[in-house]
């Protein structure tokens, strides 16, 4: 049997580019900028209106989590399952030199992105020579290595994780155990990288990841080292989403097995597609969905979470693609176009 | 008679044990590689379907009093036609679109399986009965073989093997494989290349249950057991490439093998020795050692 491909397959259904630029539309552009600040705004206020700071915080951490994948799924076209294991990495990498070696919290932080970056490197440098479904899984495939790493690694706790991870105090003034000082934190933590992410999708470096994504032969035929780009796009996916499990490490006092396990490498995929691939807000909007759906129905439903989870996964591939903000990017167009 | 300080028994036993593990590790190996070539489709819920074969033996023997060899034609049936349902109302929504997407449905699918076995048994396992014919052990000289493990091996060989002339060397077999290079050109020539889809999406499905009831008397039955192993024969498929069937039985029995043995010198190592090799072979070989580069 062959494996290669038949050739009338198309290629990757196209996720809206939110980033593209689309039409002089300065009233769409004022619009989308409110909505920015406004949803900035309640990030800021949230602590203060009686929205629970360790369930934000775990949120947002999750949200930087997906906002890294998305720079890879969505603005590189490459799907990694396995970006749990950096996650993972980092969150043990943090704890273990936050709890055991006395670390100051903001190193902790620095070291685990840093673990996860150096993980994501040696992991890149052998996924990148295949491409497509293959890709994914070799990155599962070496995800759940680096899962067994941290089941049977000597400084892990094995089934137990590391507990009791202090919070410590931020350049040694800003005391973290203050749940409104970590979540402060943890969103300016948040904003960085989501200003950091758009920044890289809007320069050159990034206009030719998504050459890559749209048209890879191509791009390789206009003379780019195809390779060199993705490896490097694979590295800061991985380094971000590793700062989201040293932050999340930190906000919640453990790492766990959980941390490195393939099913959050899943969820990563699942909070992408529905909040929208390729777009900046739509990974953002995801995990909050996911962590919510999660955090309400986990005493109410039991194992039956698991099947929830699996079942949008379903309806999502099969008539959602786009996302919730790929959905109301094209209604928008649409209705342009209509209005024209 | 020692080999390298291991009792020569406990370093048969260990061997034997990768061998029936690898034989696993071909049969789901063998169901991904046909499925993915007719299909496109990675089939996460492969893993899955493995899972569910399983259980359907032992909710026959406990419920319904069928024993294992009824079990063994049941199970696949059953699980054939869930894949049909399956293939029909599901996956043949995505031909048109990349890979990935089959990818992801499927990963969908697999939780739901999980996650309702789960909720019905819990994650502690099932034991399984070893069948009366095949209790008992068989002394060869060098060592002492247990009949039933002895049994899983040449079964599953037995099955690879009927797949492998099915599909290289009948009638049938060639569609197959001309519907793989060019469904549009096969269609043309007047079979039913619909068809001729889901049925090898049952088929495999059918080839996953089956490994399952195989399995099911030497492991603990679990709602887990489906993806963690097939994590691994994801691993088994890069290392051998989905370009031939032999090479994905090969490779699939080999590492159980390989494994088996790192069990006896170094036990910490077992669970990741698949993925270290397929390192390795990413290294020097990117399409596989039995895959044709692009």
């Amino acid at each position: 049997m062959s494996s290669v491909q038949q050739p009338t397959v198309p290629k990757v259904a196209t996720p809206p580019q939110a980033g593209a630029p689309v039409a002089p539309a300065t009233d769409l552009d004022r619009r989308a900028r409110w909505a920015w600040f406004a949803a900035l705004a309640v990030l800021v206020a949230a602590p203060f209106v009686g929205l629970y700071p360790v369930f934000m915080m775990k949120a947002l951490c999750f949200a930087i989590f997906a906002c890294a994948f998305n720079l890879l799924l969505g603005f590189t076209g490459l799907l990694s399952f396995g970006h749990a294991a950096y996650l993972g990495a980092a969150a043990y990498a943090t704890g273990w030199l936050v709890r055991s070696a006395g670390w100051p919290p903001e190193l902790g932080v620095l070291a685990g992105t840093a673990v996860a970056g150096a993980t994501g490197l040696a992991v890149g440098l052998l996924a990148i020579r295949r491409q497509g479904i293959y890709f994914a899984m070799i990155t599962l495939a070496l995800a759940q290595m680096v899962y067994f790493v941290c089941l049977q690694a000597p400084f892990t706790g094995g089934e137990d994780g590391l507990q009791g991870v202090p919070r410590g105090k931020l350049f040694g003034l800003i005391d973290l155990s203050n749940d409104v000082a970590m979540y402060f934190v943890v969103l300016a933590v948040f904003v960085a990288v989501f200003a950091f992410i758009i920044r890289i999708v809007h320069s050159p470096y990034g206009q030719v990841l998504k050459a890559i994504r749209e048209n890879e032969p191509r791009a390789i035929s206009l003379g780019y080292d195809v390779d060199r780009y993705k490896l490097l796009a694979f590295v800061l996916s991985t380094a971000l989403a590793g700062l989201a499990g040293s932050l999340k490490t930190l906000v919640l006092g453990f790492a766990t097995l959980s941390d490195a396990h393939w099913s959050l490498s899943g969820e990563v995929v699942l909070m992408t597609l529905l909040g929208g691939m390729g777009t900046f807000a739509g990974p953002v909007i995801g995990a909050f969905t996911i962590i919510g759906l999660q955090n309400y129905l986990a005493d109410r439903v039991g194992s039956w979470v698991t099947v929830i989870i699996g079942a949008i996964f379903v309806v999502c591939v099969i008539a959602f693609r786009r996302g919730f903000v790929g959905e109301l990017v094209a209604w928008q167009q649409r209705r342009r176009q209509g209005g024209d | 008679m020692d080999i390298f300080g291991i009792p020569i028994q406990a370093f048969l036993g260990q061997l034997l044990l990768g061998l029936v593990n690898g034989s696993f590790y071909a049969m789901l190996s063998l169901g991904l590689a046909v499925i993915f070539g007719l299909l496109g489709i990675v089939n996460f819920a492969h893993g899955a379907l493995y899972m569910i074969g399983a259980y359907v033996a032992y909710l026959g023997l406990e419920t319904f009093g069928i024993n294992y060899w009824f079990a063994l034609v049941l199970a696949p049936l059953v699980v054939g036609a869930l894949g049909v349902v399956v293939e029909r109302t599901l996956l043949k929504r995505l031909y048109k679109l990349d890979p990935l997407y089959g990818l992801l449905l499927t990963f969908g699918l697999a939780l739901i399986a999980e996650g309702i076995f789960r909720d019905q048994f819990g994650v502690s396992g099932q034991q399984y009965p070893v069948p009366e014919a095949l209790q008992g052990a068989t002394n060869l000289g060098f060592m002492v073989l247990p009949n039933y493990r002895g049994w899983v091996i040449i079964a599953s060989l037995a099955v690879c093997l009927a797949t492998w002339f099915l599909i290289e060397r009948t009638r049938l077999g060639a569609y197959l494989r001309a519907g793989t290079e060019n469904p549009a050109l096969v269609q043309s020539f007047g079979v039913n290349v619909p068809l001729m889809v889901m049925l090898t999406y049952a088929a495999g499905a059918g080839l996953a249950a089956l490994a399952g009831v195989l399995a099911a008397p030497v492991i603990q039955i679990t709602p887990l057991m489906g993806s963690n192993l097939i994590i691994i024969v994801f691993a088994v498929v890069v290392i051998g490439g989905m370009g031939s069937i032999l090479g994905s039985i090969l490779t699939g029995l080999a590492l159980g093998l390989v494994e088996g043995l790192t069990k006896v010198f170094y036990p910490e190592a077992s669970n990741i020795v698949v993925f270290v090799i397929m390192a390795i072979v990413l290294m020097f070989r990117p399409a596989g050692l039995f895959g044709k580069e692009k």
